[in-house]
């Protein structure tokens, strides 16, 4: 076992310190650039801390949708491949509730404050555990 | 001095009639091309000027038309009557440069989140909507004559070009097979009078001031099309900053900006096909910003580009939104 602090906590330090530290002390193209850098940071904390268990979920959603076994990257390929082909209904319930967690899952990791996933969230009542994650 | 500034300075006094430059800065938007700020003295005066150019002399990207051909856009709008900033100089292979052009510095503001909900423009959004279809149709009055490199794309081959664009960046995406599906399956026939169009015209590409639009930027994208894609782009989910019931680049009603275009001499809109030019958008942002994965892994390892590539699932929480909240999907 690697010892503490985890890394979503360092990585959140990280980026605070860019962020009130670093940034006030720059301007222009590198003020711009820091505050991206801190932005990227959060994301990647935000991927530790939810990434894991979401992508665990789609595993098997994709696994019994699909009938068959895989990898992530394999499993999405087929389910493009399906989809692309018409053998699969992204209209079908099962699959669009699959592509709904899967999004939802991406958009709390990428962009938790963008207005779309905002308006999702409100419009969608939270369906699993993965979503409750991504509530501030 | 650094080297550019040395060749500035020499353009300035070269071909501009000026003293020198000073001031010369990196600026950080624009994520394609290097794009510059420095001040032209002249009879001691100082007036700012942008420098927009491709250092190697490169294209930027496949689609775009080239800094020349874009300078030359910017000239044959304004005789239309579209606000641009002007062009004193396009670049010459013994300018030493690179490829571009110089224009004008166009004060204003370009950031979508201060247009949307900024208290500074609250008056300027009762009617930027409309404007913007006034000017959009200045804009496809333009004569693709001119302008024969440009490419002449129908909306299936648009949607086409996107589609092999997402194959190409190699990651699966299950939402994006779902959308060009439904983008085959409901696509808009050729259009009868295919126009030219900006291709980009959205915020961040529009100078805005309390009175409305200053400028039309970054015309690198233009082409010939349905003229439905410059409404329809605007439009899209991506550019309203949180401002949900302004669909109009989280400033207007869609309503506005066709009356503004059709005011203004627009051909009619198709407000049948509006929303399949929304969905277009959104797919087209999201194969833009995916795009920069590998652009990130091999050309341009900056974190910016990292982070965009990572907003593609903005659009496919917005194609959802779009196909499958309700019964619209089929």
């Amino acid at each position: 076992m690697q010892d503490e602090p985890r890394p979503p906590e360092i990585l959140a330090a990280v980026a605070r310190y860019l962020r009130d530290i670093v940034a006030p002390e720059t301007k222009g193209h590198i003020n711009f650039n820091v505050r991206v850098c801190a932005n990227a940071l959060e994301m990647m904390r935000r991927h530790l801390e939810i990434a894991p268990a979401a992508e665990a979920a789609e595993l098997g959603r994709l696994k019994a949708m699909l009938g068959m076994d895989g990898d992530l990257l394999a499993l999405n390929a087929e389910l493009c491949r399906r989809l692309e082909s018409g053998a699969i209904d992204p209209a079908a319930p099962a699959v669009r509730e699959h592509l709904w967690e899967t999004t939802m899952a991406k958009l709390a990791v990428d962009q938790p404050t963008y207005w779309g996933y905002r308006a999702a969230l409100a419009e969608r009542p939270p369906a699993t555990e993965t979503q409750k994650v991504q509530e501030p | 001095m650094s080297e550019l500034a040395g060749l500035l300075d020499e353009l300035a006094r070269r071909r501009l009639g000026g003293e020198g430059i000073s001031g010369l800065a990196r600026m950080s938007a624009g994520a394609t091309q290097e794009i510059w700020r420095f001040n032209l003295v002249k009879d001691g005066a100082e007036t700012p000027l942008i420098l927009r150019r491709a250092p190697g002399g490169d294209r930027v990207s496949e689609s775009a038309v080239g800094l020349e051909t874009e300078a030359a856009l910017i000239g044959a709008a304004a005789v239309k009557g579209v606000p641009v900033p002007s062009v004193p100089w396009v670049l010459t292979p013994e300018d030493g440069i690179g490829r571009g052009f110089l224009m004008g510095f166009v004060e204003g503001e370009t950031l979508g989140g201060r247009i949307a909900r900024g208290e500074a423009f609250a008056h300027t959004r009762t009617f930027l909507a409309r404007q913007c279809g006034e000017v959009l149709a200045r804009i496809h009055t333009m004569d693709p004559g001119q302008f024969p490199n440009l490419r002449r794309l129908t909306p299936a081959e648009l949607v086409a070009q996107y589609r092999d664009a997402y194959r190409a960046s190699g990651w699966p995406r299950p939402v994006f097979e779902m959308t060009f599906r439904w983008l085959e399956d409901h696509c808009p026939p050729p259009p009868e009078h295919a126009r030219l169009v900006h291709g980009d015209f959205r915020n961040g590409n529009l100078m805005i001031g309390p009175e409305g639009i200053r400028a039309v930027l970054d015309w690198e994208i233009a082409h010939v099309a349905d003229p439905m894609e410059d409404l329809g782009w605007l439009c899209t989910s991506s550019w309203r900053f949180g401002v949900v019931d302004k669909p109009v680049g989280g400033f207007g009603e869609r309503e506005a900006l066709w009356e503004g275009y059709e005011a203004a001499g627009g051909a009619p809109v198709n407000r049948h096909h509006a929303l399949w030019w929304e969905v277009y958008g959104s797919m087209r942002w999201g194969v833009m910003c995916c795009g920069m994965a590998t652009s990130f892994r091999t050309t341009d390892p900056n974190v910016e580009r990292a982070v965009i590539a990572r907003r593609t699932s903005e659009t496919e929480v917005d194609l959802m939104r779009l196909l499958a909240s309700g019964s619209m999907a089929a």
